[in-house]
């Protein structure tokens, strides 16, 4: 239950993030959307036009009674549905990592997004590294909280993974945040040692020529 | 209008007591003109409502039946009625469509033998029934009709509407053709056109009332036969493509009805045998098989995206503005999720606003008339019309 209240806190935190990053009026789409906090939030604060994908039923039923436009479905089916750039934005929360094959939904959300703003639990955290390489277990964090046997978390990655990424398949990087829980919004960017000290990444990324 | 309201309150979450009532639809002279080119002259609606129409009047909903559904969504006709409406868990105070909040309304459709005209109505002209002289009516006469009620009842736009199977059908054709008389909608197990199986289990229905030697050509009104094998075989068949292998499997097993060994004859014994006779044996006693034809030809004629879009979805869809819901059930192969999904993919390249859920359930396409099914389909609907409606605005 505190994990569980944790792991909100933190999703809070990266929604401030998130509002801040979002043109206002503009059209986005939400995968993983949860129960449609953030969604609410990018409709009150920035008016944009949003559409949420989840797959858990009581979380599309919390969506629908918030009065959202929601897709019960599967991520890793693809996007096959959506024209390409048909979104400004296209937003995968926290969910990068859950995700059986990452490679293929990135350059689905660069297809149907003009812009795909992606964070993940950074899996180079000090904290982190030093579980595995000082007391041997798997590590367990805020933000990664499950165990071994437990975890939907199957691809696991850090920051300068994604950038390298991102270089080996010309992606343009528009912005890139190392942030931190902690602080007034929940947040904290890192600017020294960013992938030892960080402990979330935040893109924001796109394949659009000029852009 | 109101005066359907529930006097008694027998049980709790129950409209209670309802009584149907009738309307003549104001035709004009020339009658009403069908899609088939053919009119009517003359064309009665059985109706019941359930709440109350607010003084802003815009709480109404309708709610459409499925191919052999009625007008009787909910409560009993009396206190001592064996079974209440055919929606009954999901229409009354405090239930999804909650008649505390939101004006009701069902009307049975053109074509049927519940009180609207239809094959075993009588002809004005002749004073007879009209058997096969009755003409061939669609989805979208059905919805004109309707759409005449509506405007007799004096309700100036529908807060939502809602259906499954053939009523989901008659949603989409409302949205497509009224698209801005209605707020929201919610289509159940349905889709924009008939798939050829599905068109092939109705033939197969057909073929067995018309091979019945006592349908004489439609005309057996007042005979003292009836095609009554015909419509249980019909209706025999239909039955099993509305559950599924699994829910059948559940329900019967291979179990044996009332004996412990085979008997070796060719009388029903299996369980499953035993239930469809009797399904038959009751269908035939509450449904006309006239008009069993006439309604599932209207089904498998009907495709959206041919009347509104050159047989385009996506174009057809272009129309709506409504809010929609749609739903399907994981195990319904009759009316499978690929043609829910077919129809939300098309209204979401039209960047309509539309939301999506399939329920898992083993109960196939019957899914959305099971109360032991209920809570994940009422919870959704709640939540959609609950967001539409807030509870200030209730009268």
């Amino acid at each position: 239950m505190i994990r569980r209240r944790l792991r909100e806190n933190i999703l809070l935190s990266d929604y401030n993030m998130v509002v801040s990053l979002i043109e206002p009026g503009s059209r986005v789409l939400d995968l993983g959307c949860g129960s449609g906090a953030l969604l609410e939030r990018l409709i009150k604060e920035r008016q944009v036009k949003g559409m949420g994908v989840e797959i858990e039923q009581s979380a599309v039923i919390e969506c629908i009674r918030k009065g959202l436009s929601v897709f019960q479905g599967n991520i890793d089916a693809g996007l096959a549905d959506y024209g390409n750039a048909s979104y400004d934005y296209v937003i995968l929360n926290q969910t990068l990592q859950v995700i059986q094959r990452p490679d293929f939904v990135i350059e689905e959300l660069l297809r149907v997004g003009k812009q795909a703003i992606i964070s993940f639990p950074h899996f180079g955290y000090w904290r982190i590294r030093w579980q595995l390489a000082f007391w041997g277990r798997m590590p367990k964090t805020g933000k990664l909280s499950f165990d071994w046997f437990n975890t939907p978390n199957i691809h696991l990655l850090t920051i300068k993974d994604f950038r390298q990424f991102c270089r080996d398949r010309n992606i343009t990087i528009l912005k890139a945040l190392s942030l931190r829980s902690g602080g007034q919004t929940g947040c904290l960017q890192v600017k020294w040692l960013p992938n030892l000290l960080a402990d979330e990444g935040l893109f924001v990324i796109t394949r659009q020529a000029g852009a | 209008m109101n005066t359907a309201n529930s006097t008694i309150q027998p049980e709790p979450g129950s409209v209670g007591v309802v009584k149907p009532q009738h309307l003549s639809v104001v035709v004009p002279p020339e009658g009403f003109r069908l899609e088939c080119g053919r009119s009517l002259p003359a064309i009665e609606v059985a109706y019941e409502t359930y709440g109350v129409l607010s003084p802003e009047r815009d709480n109404a909903i309708l709610i459409l039946h499925a191919l052999t559904g009625d007008a009787h969504v909910a409560g009993r006709h009396s206190p001592d009625d064996r079974k209440p409406g055919w929606w009954d868990f999901a229409v009354g105070p405090g239930r999804a469509f909650d008649t505390n909040r939101y004006f009701v309304i069902c009307l049975n459709i053109l074509g049927g033998c519940k009180g609207t005209t239809g094959p075993s109505s009588l002809n004005p002209d002749t004073g007879r029934p009209y058997g096969m002289t009755f003409p061939a009516v669609t989805l979208g006469d059905m919805v004109r009709v309707q759409k005449h009620v509506i405007d007799q009842l004096g309700i100036p736009s529908l807060l939502s509407m809602a259906g499954g199977s053939l009523g989901g059908m008659q949603v989409l054709e409302w949205l497509l053709r009224y698209p801005d008389f209605v707020r929201s909608a919610v289509i159940l197990a349905s889709t924009s056109k008939l798939s050829p199986q599905s068109i092939a289990f109705n033939e197969v229905g057909r073929k067995a009332i018309i091979s019945d030697p006592a349908w004489n050509n439609g005309d057996y009104y007042g005979a003292a036969a009836r095609p009554e094998t015909g419509l249980a075989i019909a209706r025999m068949i239909g039955h099993i493509t509305y559950l599924s292998d699994i829910s059948m499997d559940q329900k019967f097993g291979r179990r044996l009805q009332n004996r412990a060994e085979y008997s070796y004859e060719f009388n029903h014994e299996f369980a499953v045998e035993n239930y469809l006779h009797y399904q038959g044996a009751q269908f035939v006693q509450r449904f006309d098989a006239n008009s069993y034809l006439y309604i599932t030809k209207a089904m498998d004629y009907y495709d959206a995206a041919a009347d509104w879009g050159g047989s385009n979805l996506e174009k057809a869809c272009a129309r709506i503005k409504a809010k929609t819901l749609v739903v399907s059930f994981t195990s319904d192969w009759l009316f499978p999720s690929r043609q829910s999904l077919e129809l939300v993919k098309a209204l979401r390249q039209n960047n309509a606003d539309v939301s999506y859920l399939e329920i898992e359930s083993d109960y196939g396409h019957d899914a959305f008339l099971i109360p032991a099914n209920a809570d994940p389909l009422i919870r959704v609907v709640d939540s959609f019309l609950d967001n539409l409606y807030p509870t200030e605005g209730a009268p």
